[in-house]
C-alpha cells in the first residue's frame, strides 16, 4: 500500500517542543570504544552527558512505518525508554529530578549505521519519521526508571534487550546535569538511550519494542519511495 | 515589510518597523526599548552551519569541509532582540557569532537550488553565542556549547523574503561595545542559502517555522559580563545583547 508520509506525522505527545536523546549513554558502548576514546578526533572520554535532538519531522507515532533510504540496506533500530517532563524542569538536583517526570514512554531512536561519534549526525539521526513514540504511561508505572528493560523484536525474534543498569547515567542524573544548561517544559520528551549494538532491521521487517509496564510499539520498516511516491 | 513581536504594558503584540521603533498594530509608535522584545518567530526545527565562512574555518584551523557541518539547536536557547545572555562563572571563552537566519515558509522535500529560495519566508539576524570551554569531541559542536538556555539572540525582525532580493550579497557586522570586531559578507559563504535547502531537504521533510543559521566569518572575540554586542546583517537588522554574569 503507498502511505504519504507526512510533514507532520501524528503527534504521539501533545504539546511536545523537543525530544532530546542520551548518546553514547551505555557502558558498554563506551567500553568498546576503549582506547579509541583517547585518541584523535576524541581525545578524551566524554565529561558532560553527550545528547542528540530528534527534531519535529523525525516524530511519528506507534503503527507508523518507518522509511528506509533506497541506499541504504538495514536501519539500527534504538529501542529506548524515554520520559515526558510534567513540570518546568530548571537546574534541578538528582534528588529530585523525577519529580518533574509527568510520565514514560518507549519510542525507537532510528538511525542510518555509522560509526564516528565525531560530527552531530543529522542525515543519519534526523530523516523524516526516524522516531516512532508510543502513548505516554503515567509516572506511577515504572517503579525505578532504571531497572525496566527495554526488549527490541523483529519479526518476533528478541534481537536486542538492555536494562538501566547500563546506562552510564540513569533518569535522574540526566535531568539533573542536563537541566543545568537545558530548561525542559512540560511536553519535552527525553529519551535514555538505545542498548549497545542496537539490532538492525530492513524494509519488510516488523520492529516491536517493549518496556514492560510502560507499553510497546510496533512499526514497520519500509523503503522511503515506496512511501513518498 | 519587517515584522516583529514584543511585549509591552503586560501584553503580546505583533508589530511592524516604524521610523526610529516599532508600530503597534492599533498605530502607537514606541521606541525600541519601549517594549521587550521576543524573537521574531518561535523556531519549529533550527539548524546551524558551523564552519561555512573559509575564513573562519581557518580562524578555527579547520579545513573547509567538503560537506556542510549541520548541527541542531533545542527550543530553549533563544531570546529576543536587546536579551541578556548569561556567561557562566567558568567559562574562560565565550564568543558571538554574527548569522543570516534563514525562516522557511513552505513545506520543502527534495527542492532543487533553483527553487529553494521560494520556499524562504524571511529572513533574521542570529547571534549564535559559543561557550568554548564546554566543546567536547562527541557530536561536536555538542549542545553544552550551542544550546544553552536563551544564549541565541534571535531578532529584531523577521523581513520578507520579498525584500531581501539577493540574499548571498548581505554585508555581516558585530561591534563589541562600540568597537568593530567582526565584519563579512554572506557571498563568502561555502555552502550557499539555496545550497543548504537543497541539501537538507533532500533528506528530511522542511516545514514552515524551521530556522537555518547560516554560520559566522571570521573575528572571534571573548565576551565578557557588561559588553554590549550588537550582530547586524545589511537589510535585515541589528540585534543587540549584553552579557551577564550567571547567577549561582
Amino acid at each position: 500500500m503507498t502511505r504519504i508520509l507526512a510533514a507532520n506525522p501524528r503527534p504521539a505527545i501533545p504539546a511536545t517542543r523537543a525530544v532530546y536523546v542520551a548518546a553514547l549513554n551505555r557502558s558498554a558502548t563506551l567500553d568498546a570504544l576503549g582506547e579509541a576514546l583517547t585518541r584523535d578526533p576524541y581525545r578524551a572520554p566524554p565529561r558532560a552527558p553527550v545528547i542528540h535532538l530528534k527534531p519535529a519531522n523525525t516524530w511519528s507515532g506507534a503503527g507508523d512505518p518507518i522509511p528506509c533510504p533506497r541506499e541504504v540496506a538495514a536501519l539500527r533500530m534504538g529501542g529506548t525508554l524515554g520520559l515526558v517532563i510534567g513540570r518546568t524542569a530548571s537546574r534541578v538536583s538528582e534528588a529530585n529530578a523525577l519529580d518533574h517526570v509527568g510520565g514514560w514512554l518507549v519510542a525507537n531512536d532510528v538511525s542510518v549505521p555509522y560509526e564516528s561519534h565525531y560530527r552531530p549526525a543529522i542525515r543519519q539521526r534526523c530523516r523524516d519519521g526516524f522516531c516512532p513514540i508510543g502513548a505516554v504511561a503515567p509516572v506511577a508505572a515504572l517503579g525505578n526508571p532504571d531497572l525496566a528493560e527495554v526488549v527490541i523484536r523483529v519479526n518476533g525474534q528478541v534481537r536486542g534487550r538492555a536494562d538501566g543498569s547500563g546506562l552510564v547515567r540513569g533518569a535522574a542524573r540526566l535531568l539533573a546535569d542536563i537541566s543545568a544548561f537545558i530548561t525542559f517544559e512540560p511536553g519535552d520528551v527525553l529519551l535514555l538511550g538505545e542498548p549497545h549494538e542496537a539490532p538492525v532491521a530492513s524494509p519488510g521487517d516488523l520492529v516491536r519494542i517493549t518496556v514492560e509496564g510502560v507499553g510497546s510499539i510496533e512499526n514497520l520498516v519500509q523503503w522511503e519511495a515506496l512511501m513518498t511516491g | 515589510m519587517k515584522r516583529g513581536r514584543v511585549l509591552f504594558d503586560g501584553a503580546e503584540y505583533a508589530v511592524t518597523e516604524a521610523e526610529g521603533g516599532l508600530r503597534l498594530p492599533d498605530g502607537r509608535i514606541l521606541g525600541e526599548s519601549a517594549a521587550t522584545w521576543l524573537p521574531p518567530v518561535t523556531p519549529r526545527t533550527t539548524f546551524a552551519v558551523g564552519l561555512n565562512y573559509a575564513d573562519h574555518a581557518k580562524e578555527l584551523a579547520f579545513k573547509p569541509p567538503t560537506e556542510p557541518l549541520v548541527f541542531l539547536k533545542g527550543p530553549n536557547t533563544f531570546t529576543g532582540h536587546r536579551g541578556r545572555v548569561a556567561r557562566p562563572a567558568d567559562v574562560t571563552f565565550m564568543h558571538y557569532e554574527c548569522e543570516l537566519a534563514v525562516v522557511i515558509g513552505r513545506t520543502a522535500r527534495r527542492v532543487k537550488q533553483a527553487d529553494a529560495l521560494g520556499c524562504v519566508a524571511g529572513y533574521t539576524v542570529a547571534n549564535d553565542y559559543a561557550f568554548r570551554d564546554y566543546l567536547e569531541n562527541y557530536y561536536r559542536p555538542n549542545l553544552r556549547v550551542k544550546s544553552r538556555d536563551r544564549a541565541t539572540p534571535l531578532g529584531p525582525w523577521l523581513v520578507d523574503a520579498a525584500d531581501v532580493p539577493d540574499p548571498m550579497n548581505l554585508a555581516l557586522r558585530t561591534t563589541v561595545n562600540g568597537k568593530e570586531t567582526q565584519t563579512g559578507s554572506t557571498r563568502d559563504m561555502i555552502f550557499g542559502v539555496a545550497w543548504l535547502i537543497e541539501y537538507l531537504s533532500g533528506f528530511m521533510t522542511l516545514s514552515p517555522g524551521d530556522v537555518i543559521l547560516t554560520g559566522t566569518p571570521v573575528g572571534l572575540a571573548d565576551t565578557r559580563p557588561g559588553d554590549a554586542v550588537i550582530t547586524e546583517v545589511e537589510g535585515v537588522g541589528r540585534l543587540s545583547s549584553t552579557i551577564v554574569a550567571e547567577e549561582a
